[in-house]
């Protein structure tokens, strides 16, 4: 009895140790999303200025597997994935939805694609409240963020950050390549 | 002077409100609604500074979540769905306070277990003390031959001390 009493305070190491050794790997920028297995929220998105299409709707992430992209011109991040998504694109793999976000005149982004290659097959206008809310809808913390929907509809993975090519390879690819079987 | 001086700082440190970081063109005309919206705000974490509520942070998206709160008081929802409303979106993260339910028992229990714990090896140790303390008299505890090597001791020093 005696002897552990003697050994509590190394107890109480241990635990600590351990909570904090967990600690160091999580990263306090990634927050669980709420809305992975939901369906995606309802979205109704007026077209960046100067693409024909209609914008973006909760429709035309139906039917099958896709990415949808929450970027900006105003973004950093944004610039340096958007070559990988032009490759994405390229492949056929899925197609990539945008939803451009909080841009100070509407005009920014569509000057931004011009500019720098436009690797979406829609693209809709979310300019924040009052508007629209798009990205709040979705959770974004920040841009950019990349969802991955599968053809019911629903919010399957969702990645923070820029992509990668290797986050490509290794999660978003494989993951879409699954969802896509029938 | 001095009196004066010091009266008229007391003055303005209490006219001086704390900043918020909510804009004149965010705010409701109405301020039945406006006070609330604010109560709201001030309880919603900032997604993107963490640390700060919606109602302190500058950051762009705490913008459009405050006047998306506004929007949804305006519309006509109760405090309680508006924080729903957030909640749905970005999870019980954005609650400065997180709710009382079974995910977050440690959090709510683990300080006063801790507390009870502590108390109880606290309690455990001073019982041990005592006891051993009475326990051990010393001059119970010598045997007949220390007590007579200790004499023997003792007398030599008085022996020493001796001119």
């Amino acid at each position: 009895m005696k002897r552990l009493v003697y050994l509590a305070p190394m107890a109480v190491f241990v635990v600590v140790a351990l909570f904090f050794y967990r600690g160091l790997q999580l990263d306090p920028k990634k927050l669980p999303s709420v809305l992975i297995d939901r369906p995606v929220p309802e979205l109704d998105l007026p077209p960046v200025p100067g693409r024909d299409e209609e914008g973006l709707k909760r429709a035309h992430l139906l039917g099958e597997v896709t990415l949808v992209n929450i970027f900006g011109s105003w973004c950093v991040a944004c610039l340096a994935e958007h070559p990988l998504l032009l490759k994405i694109q390229e492949s056929g793999v899925a197609p990539v939805h945008g939803i451009d976000w909080n841009e100070k005149n509407p005009e920014d982004g569509a000057r931004w694609l011009k500019r720098n290659g436009d690797p979406y097959a829609r693209v809709g206008l979310d300019m924040g409240p009052p508007e629209s809310h798009a990205a709040i809808d979705f959770g974004v913390t920040g841009a950019p963020e990349t969802f991955v929907v599968d053809a019911e509809g629903r919010i399957r993975y969702k990645h923070i950050g820029p992509i990668t090519a290797e986050v490509w390879e290794q999660t978003l690819k494989p993951m879409i390549e699954e969802l896509s079987q029938p | 002077m001095m009196r004066r001086a010091l009266a008229w700082l007391v003055v303005c440190l209490a006219l001086a409100a704390p900043a918020a970081a909510v804009q004149p063109d965010e705010m409701l005309d109405d301020p039945v609604l406006e006070k609330r919206a604010r109560d709201i705000s001030a309880n919603l974490r900032c997604v993107v500074c963490q640390n700060e509520s919606i109602d302190d942070s500058n950051a762009e998206l705490a913008r459009d979540m405050r006047v998306l709160v506004r929007q949804r008081l305006l519309a006509g929802d109760s405090d309680q769905q508006v924080i729903q409303f957030i909640v749905d979106r970005y999870g019980d993260f954005v609650l400065l306070k997180p709710p009382f339910k079974a995910m977050t028992y440690v959090l709510w229990f683990g300080p006063g277990v801790l507390a009870l714990i502590a108390l109880g090896i606290g309690v455990g140790y001073y019982r041990g003390r005592a006891r051993e303390g009475s326990a051990a008299s010393p001059a119970r505890d010598l045997s007949e031959d220390e007590r007579r090597r200790l004499e023997a001791l003792l007398a030599e020093e008085r022996e020493e001390k001796k001119p």
